[in-house]
């Protein structure tokens, strides 16, 4: 089908779009298209990172001239067609355009930087095609064709980049190390068992640019001399699945994937392992062994994967995000990367927003913007106005930071320092209606759950943790409660076999570190000041604003309720169970929590 | 193998480069606690007791697990490490049953061993503990898992060692916990019944049915002999309380066996005190079998066998020995067969 001079409009066609309701816009698209009525075609692509806008579509017109529409439904495709069919801009919906590009969500896009999500939002991930004509594949077949793979490992190296599965550990030494090391086979595993709460820039990624992670592996394959690569990528992520395996069958029948690749004599070929989804099996040993077949479980290290991993031999273990960035790395030059970012951190970083935050999607910033950059300009602050309390970096094995902390550039160990850690990506971020203790005792409960049970202070002293913060929030604790917590945290920390006990106690230990007050007023003064806690809250209407409309009445479940029509009513506290439903049902807002 | 010199709580040592901390540490005669280690089996690094203190390293490592390097700088006993064997263990018992009064295990249990070294007791954690049902699902296998903390020794020593592979953990975190697939009864599993889980189980965890309640380990009396079953020779300890055998083990790392013993070694005991066992000569007379001396007996089958040979020939006789002979003792029968009787008649029973 000839495109030239017809209007191009992408529907953002990841999970989170298709979540939104992206299949029925589709497919009210494709019958309307079909009618012949309009001078437009439709393509898919990944996720643009509009997350909280889906489902969205980007119509470019033949000039060049963009525009993003967001929040469509099926109903509305007809009237989107007209619009287009007569020039006009159907404002209301718009999410950015290229002739404004800072104007409506518009610098959601515009303060970013985006090098691994290049491509994600902007081609089709199921065609190869379109990934060849953003200049995929130039750096695999160049560093296969000119460049020995020390000078590849070099490249990597000058280009500072980190790895971005959360440890942080240089990309280009790590791959050294596997060059090193001796063996008659050596594998690269690709791991993209993305399991924190709230963190997805592994699966949109895959789902909207499957191409550059494969060519970041054929190139990193290559450099540290493995001919088999795996990608250990979690059965919850169907979507991402089904992509890598219709770009490794496309790579295949290009000759890019298979024996000789792009006319060479190096063979290379990538295998998919669908993980079973622990979260565990995101560290590199679990991950070894759930490939092998055996219980995910981590072991210790020394000896590292890179000289004693799959199968006992030599093998390199990069996270997606890092594996995406290596052709642009290549392609540019590790220089160029590396004059992006802070001194010790360079390049980018894909961040997940996602929590009470009000642009939740994916967003890639530069190394050095303040955490306040990210949160409130690219995106746009907290929702419904209210006031910004704390976000968790890292998931559950990062930290919440408050507000004071607003400051700290985005790099390794700035953040470190604060108690949180980089981590994975994920940016949860917490208003005034959160309560931290409650926050510590989720991600503790995630942790705990998620435990693989190898060694005891992960397995029971996680556990111990998580009985004493749920007592807390029961309005049970003691006085000796937090320095309890911060002893087993400790010792916790110190005594674990792998990263996931020994950042477990990190959410706990930061919410204690930073919203102490928040410990005190449950354990001391039996209030939960976010009104959270159902053991520590009362829930009352105001009289004065209460019309007496029976709403909540209605939908008490244990009829703690009561009062005359059109009079202002009252809740029986020895009755009411503090589920909230009244509270969120009220017309008024005339119910709270103290 | 590499030479190689370390230094472990100021003391200088030498030893090889295929060493770990903890072996190293033995062989000089320093002790580091440990749980889930074993020497039967690969380190594994669960229990977090043996952790040290290495000089330079990033964090504290397993000793067990931990290869040695040359110029290695180890600390065993810093008040850091005490203070997380101490709290480990806590952990351990904070969700352990306080029944050593009627446990099997009572001075037989590592835990017990190092909860009474580190002066420990679970006050400090108090918690959720689990409840399982004790499984006795066959006639010489007990699992209690409110016992159980977890090491994987059961699990490992029946894939590495035996090849069987009948354990593995099921669930995560806190409930993690060692089963059979789909929670069968041991008797519709692999197993073999070799009780190699119970011989290194730390704890009360899993025992042998026929020894419960029959004497504490100081109550037995170990006595060391070879196995009677087959010509590995593998070491016995039978545990004899009032003249009675009440427990086999193998003392571990000892003899061809090395601690390992099959079915019949560990289980295979009840004859020695069974009334139908026989203890002397019986010669078929009259159709009736009669006791009789050793010397008779053997003048019989002597009389027999060289009328046997006068009358049909050498060939006309066959030897069928047993493997529950060593190898010497099946030797001499087949010398017998060949440079005595004249014949190559001779067979074995493992042969089958």
């Amino acid at each position: 089908m000839s495109t030239d001079g017809k209007t191009k409009l992408v529907l953002g066609y990841g999970t989170c779009g298709i979540a939104a309701g992206a299949a029925a816009v589709k497919e009210a698209l494709e019958s309307e298209l079909a009618t012949g009525k309009y001078d437009a075609y439709l393509d898919i692509a990944g996720c643009m990172g509009f997350c909280f806008r889906e489902p969205i579509v980007e119509v470019t017109q033949a000039d060049g001239k963009s525009v993003v529409y967001g929040d469509l439904t099926a109903k509305r495709v007809p009237q989107l067609l007209e619009a287009l069919a007569a020039g006009e801009v159907i404002e209301d919906w718009v999410v950015r355009r290229s002739d404004d590009p800072d104007a409506g969500e518009g610098d959601f896009l515009s303060n970013q930087h985006r090098i691994v999500l290049r491509n994600c939002g902007n081609i089709n991930p199921e065609s190869i095609e379109e990934y060849i004509a953003t200049g995929g594949y130039d750096a695999a077949r160049k560093v296969l064709n000119s460049m020995t793979p020390e000078e590849a490992i070099d490249e990597v190296g000058m280009s500072g980049i980190r790895g971005r599965g959360g440890a942080g550990f240089p990309t280009g030494t790590k791959w050294g190390f596997a060059r090193k090391a001796k063996g008659d086979q050596k594998y690269l595993v690709c791991n993209a068992d993305e399991g924190d709460p709230g963190a997805f820039m592994d699966r949109s990624v895959l789902e909207g640019d499957p191409h550059s992670v494969i060519e970041g592996m054929i190139i990193a394959g290559y450099a540290i001399g493995a001919t088999q690569a795996y990608i250990y990528c979690r059965a919850e992520y169907p979507l991402a699945l089904k992509r890598l395996d219709i770009a490794i069958a496309a790579c295949h029948e290009m000759g890019f994937l298979g024996k000789g690749i792009f006319g060479t004599d190096w063979d290379f070929d990538i295998r998919i392992k669908k993980g079973a989804g622990a979260f565990v099996c995101g560290e590199e040993t679990a991950l070894i062994a759930s490939i092998e077949g055996k219980r995910g479980m981590p072991r210790p290290r020394p000896p590292f994967p890179a000289n004693e991993g799959l199968w006992g031999k030599p093998t390199n273990i990069n996270n997606v995000e890092t594996l995406a960035a290596i052709p642009w790395i290549i392609a540019k030059g590790g220089d160029k990367y590396a004059s992006v970012g802070t001194e010790k951190s360079k390049g980018t970083k894909v961040f997940c927003l996602a929590g009470k935050v009000r642009r939740s999607g994916l967003a890639e910033v530069p190394m050095g913007y303040t955490l306040r950059q990210v949160i409130f300009d690219v995106g746009g602050g907290v929702r419904e106005g209210k006031e910004f309390k704390a976000v968790q970096m890292g998931g559950p094995s990062g930290g919440c930071l408050p507000a004071s902390l607003l400051d700290t550039l985005v790099d390794y160990d700035a953040i470190t320092a604060t108690g949180a850690i980089m981590g994975s990506g994920g940016m949860i971020v917490a208003d005034s209606s959160t309560c931290m203790v409650d926050l510590a005792r989720y991600f503790l409960s995630f942790t705990q759950e998620e435990s693989c049970g190898k060694c005891v202070p992960c397995r029971i002293g996680t556990k111990r943790m998580l009985e004493i913060l749920t007592r807390i929030c029961a309005g049970e604790g003691e006085a000796e409660d937090m320095e309890r917590l911060e002893v087993l945290a400790a010792d916790i920390k110190a005594g674990s076999l792998c990263a996931l006990g020994g950042t477990a106690p990190n959410p706990v230990l930061t919410t204690l570190k930073y919203f102490r007050d928040e410990y005190e007023d449950h354990i001391l003064r039996g209030k939960c000041t976010a009104g959270v806690c159902p053991a520590l809250i009362t829930l009352r209407i105001r009289e004065d604003i209460c019309t007496g409309c029976g709403a909540c009445a209605k939908v008490c479940p244990v009829e703690a309720i009561s009062g005359e029509k059109k009079e202002p009513h009252s809740i029986d506290a020895d009755t009411c169970i503090r589920c909230k439903l009244c509270l969120s049902r009220c017309p008024e807002e005339a119910i709270y929590a103290e | 193998m590499e030479k190689i010199h370390m230094n472990i709580d100021g003391k200088d040592i030498e030893t090889t480069s295929d060493r770990t901390i903890l072996e190293a540490a033995r062989e000089n005669g320093l002790r580091i606690p440990s749980l889930c280690n074993e020497q039967r089996m690969e380190p594994y690094g669960a229990c977090r007791i043996c952790l040290v203190e290495v000089e330079g390293a990033r964090g504290l490592l397993p000793a067990c697990y931990t290869t040695v390097t040359d110029g290695m700088v180890v600390r065993t006993a810093t008040d850091e490490l005490m203070r997380i064997r101490r709290t480990i263990l806590e952990l351990i018992l904070s969700d352990h049953p306080k029944d050593c009064m009627t446990c099997e295990s009572t001075g037989n249990c590592e835990l017990q061993d190092l909860a009474y070294e580190y002066g420990v007791k679970d006050h400090r954690f108090r918690g959720e503990e689990h409840h399982y049902e004790v499984l006795a699902d066959n006639p010489l296998i007990e699992r209690d898992y409110d016992k159980c903390i977890l090491c994987g020794r059961c699990i490992r020593i029946c894939r590495e060692v035996q090849g069987v592979g009948v354990y593995d953990f099921v669930n995560r975190g806190f409930d993690s916990v060692p089963g059979i697939p789909y929670n069968k009864p041991m008797m519709e599993s692999p197993c073999e019944f070799c009780g190699q889980c119970v011989s290194t189980c730390p704890t009360g965890a899993i025992i042998s049915i026929p020894s419960k309640g029959k004497g504490r380990t100081w109550q037995v009396e170990k006595v060391r002999t070879t196995c009677p079953y087959c010509g590995c020779g593998c070491q016995l300890d039978l545990h004899v309380r009032d003249g009675e055998i009440v427990e086999v083990s193998s003392p571990v790392m000892v003899g061809p066996g090395q601690g390992n013993l099959c079915v019949k070694g560990r289980y295979g005991y009840p004859f020695v005190h069974h009334e139908d066992r026989l203890t002397r000569p019986l010669i078929r007379k009259g159709g009736e079998l009669v006791p009789a001396g050793w010397e008779e007996a053997l003048e019989t089958v002597s009389k027999h066998l060289r009328k046997a040979m006068d009358g049909k020939g050498p060939d006309s006789i066959a030897f069928l020995s047993s493997a529950r002979c060593t190898n010497e003792e099946n030797y001499l029968l087949q010398k017998l067969a060949r440079a005595v009787v004249g014949t190559n008649n001779v067979d074995h029973c493992a042969r089958l």
